[in-house]
């Protein structure tokens, strides 16, 4: 327990030392989006009745931060290590796989949540959101930061180069990101990209963190809840044994 | 005795390359024993499969009992490895890094060990500076602390002393040797020959993936069949008749002969008095771990 304790300490403690660049910059990037998008969609766009373009944004912003964050946090610390070389002091020590996974996967969660918290509390001082159910809406940060923690170790140990793991962000993070409903309601698309969005695990991350804010959603958020636990629990399962392989870790 | 790593048939294949070729090894409890072999005859490979940071295609390797596959986690905890690359994490402290690398083994509460691995390899000014700021051979001091905050039965060093000064390599080996006499089992790989024979008690020597020697530094030496030598420039230039059976060379006005025991020394003086030779240089030569591994080196070539 205490080897889990450390490397997740040391984890928080990587961000957190640096935390300008992993805490603040993404929380200014998140606003300047709002600002944006407000000054432009504000008069055309309604998505819920009775709920301003705004107030349904903010959500989804946040969830966004919360899951590029996540993301980011887990891949740029493997890589980090594997380049430097000083992932041997991982590789070295007993910790157990699930000891390491976990410790990766808890620490994105935790900077996913102080991202998308800090996102959240600045848009208070300028707007009057609800969060009607504000345990749900933790659960799904906790949820989507966990998958996307999992995706970005698995990136980390995939990428051999700064710039593979940066197509990963580009070709797969972002598009399903930016295609889960962040910016709209996947109802107002045509029929069969309805279908895809729900392909999408993305898209349950955004509809049901949104649920927790108004109480209303594209789709049923408990059943949005079950199918992110199921594909938090297959990566999980996948990424331990990855590590159990030592795939790209150990020759 | 027991044995602190027994390696057994181990196979290990880059490809079509074969890294090591069914080593055997065992390195008892308490040895200090050294890996020696030019560039690329697989000491780090095999030192990798020990640590677990490479898995054999085949064999099995056991660090005090426990396999390092099955049993990875007790094997960990009993292997202190130094790497041979000068790694660090630039986002902590001397003393941060060490207390986090004590954690990972288990261990909270090491402020007194690790404050006197600091002081013995010389840290104690560097203890709260970034890692980033320290010079290369600070560095490699800080890798040896790293691998004794367990304090570990086995310690592998994978050229420790590898572009570090003249100091640091006493105080490293005054420490280790103390570590050893502490019954600490260490092995090193070291490209500088001189270290392994004072410092070591048993050398294997590998070349190409494959072990081409295995015995006590000792006995390695006295296999030497050239033993000791004895260089002499003489006036007149002429070595006398009795001696010339003992003649292995003559270069640049220097005769070798070739003794097998000192007891010879009397027979040449008294030989070279009675012809009224005069000794004008003299060399007595011994044969060195380094003559040994070229000389193995050589034939294996062949």
């Amino acid at each position: 327990m205490t080897g889990f304790v450390t490397l997740l300490y040391k984890e928080l403690l990587r961000f957190w030392k640096v935390g300008f660049q992993t805490i603040l910059a993404p929380m200014v990037s998140t606003l300047l989006y709002l600002l944006i998008f407000l000054h432009v969609l504000e008069e055309h766009v309604e998505v819920y009745p009775d709920v301003a373009y705004t107030l349904f944004l903010i959500p989804g912003l946040v969830m966004m931060a919360v899951i590029q964050n996540a993301f980011a946090n887990s891949s740029s610390s493997i890589i980090q290590s594997k380049i430097s070389g000083n992932i041997v002091f991982i590789l070295l020590s007993p910790l157990s796989y699930r000891a390491i996974f976990f410790a990766y996967i808890l620490a994105s969660i935790a900077r996913g949540l102080l991202v998308g918290l800090g996102v959240y509390l600045v848009t208070l001082i300028f707007f009057d959101v609800p969060l009607r159910l504000p345990l749900l809406a933790l659960l799904f940060v906790i949820l989507g930061s966990g998958i996307l923690g999992a995706m970005g170790l698995i990136a980390g140990i995939w990428a051999d180069k700064f710039d593979q793991l940066a197509a990963f962000q580009n070709f797969i993070i972002l598009p399903l990101t930016f295609l889960s409903g962040v910016f709209y309601s996947v109802h107002s698309l045509p029929a069969g990209w309805q279908v895809i969005s729900h392909l999408n695990p993305f898209f349950y991350m955004i509809d049901g963190f949104r649920y927790g804010f108004f109480g209303v959603s594209d789709f049923s958020p408990y059943v949005s809840l079950g199918i992110m636990a199921i594909c938090l629990i297959v990566i999980s399962t996948f990424t331990i044994r990855l590590l159990r392989s030592g795939y790209k870790l150990r020759h | 005795m027991s044995s602190a790593i027994e390696v057994k048939q181990v196979c290990k294949r880059y490809g079509s390359l074969s890294a090591l070729e069914d080593i055997d090894l065992e390195i008892h409890s308490g040895e200090f024993f050294a890996l020696l072999g030019p560039n690329g005859a697989g000491k780090t490979t095999l030192i990798s499969i020990i640590a677990g940071l490479s898995f054999a295609n085949s064999g099995s390797v056991n660090v005090m009992g426990h396999n390092v596959i099955t049993h990875y986690q007790q094997a960990r905890l009993n292997l202190g490895i130094v790497p041979q690359e000068l790694v660090f994490d630039p986002f902590f402290t001397v003393r941060e890094i060490l207390r986090i690398q004590s954690g990972y083994y288990g261990i909270t509460g090491n402020a007194r060990w690790i404050d006197e691995i600091i002081e013995r390899l010389d840290l104690s000014d560097k203890a709260d500076a970034n890692m980033r700021a320290l010079s290369g051979g600070m560095k490699r001091r800080v890798l040896v602390a790293q691998a004794l905050v367990h304090k570990p039965p086995v310690i592998i060093l994978d050229e420790p002393t590898a572009g570090v000064d003249v100091e640091l390599r006493q105080t490293l080996w005054e420490f280790i040797q103390q570590l050893n006499r502490d019954g600490h089992t260490i092995v090193l790989t070291t490209h500088y020959l001189e270290e392994a024979e004072t410092l070591c008690n048993r050398v294997a020597m590998l070349k190409e993936g494959k072990i081409i020697a295995l015995d006590s530094t000792h006995n390695l030496i006295g296999k030497m069949n050239s033993g000791n030598s004895l260089r002499l420039r003489l006036l007149p230039d002429a070595l006398p008749f009795p001696l010339q059976a003992l003649q292995i060379n003559y270069s640049n006005g220097l005769y070798e002969l070739q003794i097998a025991d000192y007891t010879q020394m009397e027979f040449i003086l008294s030989t070279l008095r009675s012809e009224q030779i005069q000794i004008m240089e003299m060399h007595l030569q011994q044969p060195d771990l380094e003559d040994v591994f070229v000389n193995l080196m050589r034939k294996s070539r062949n």
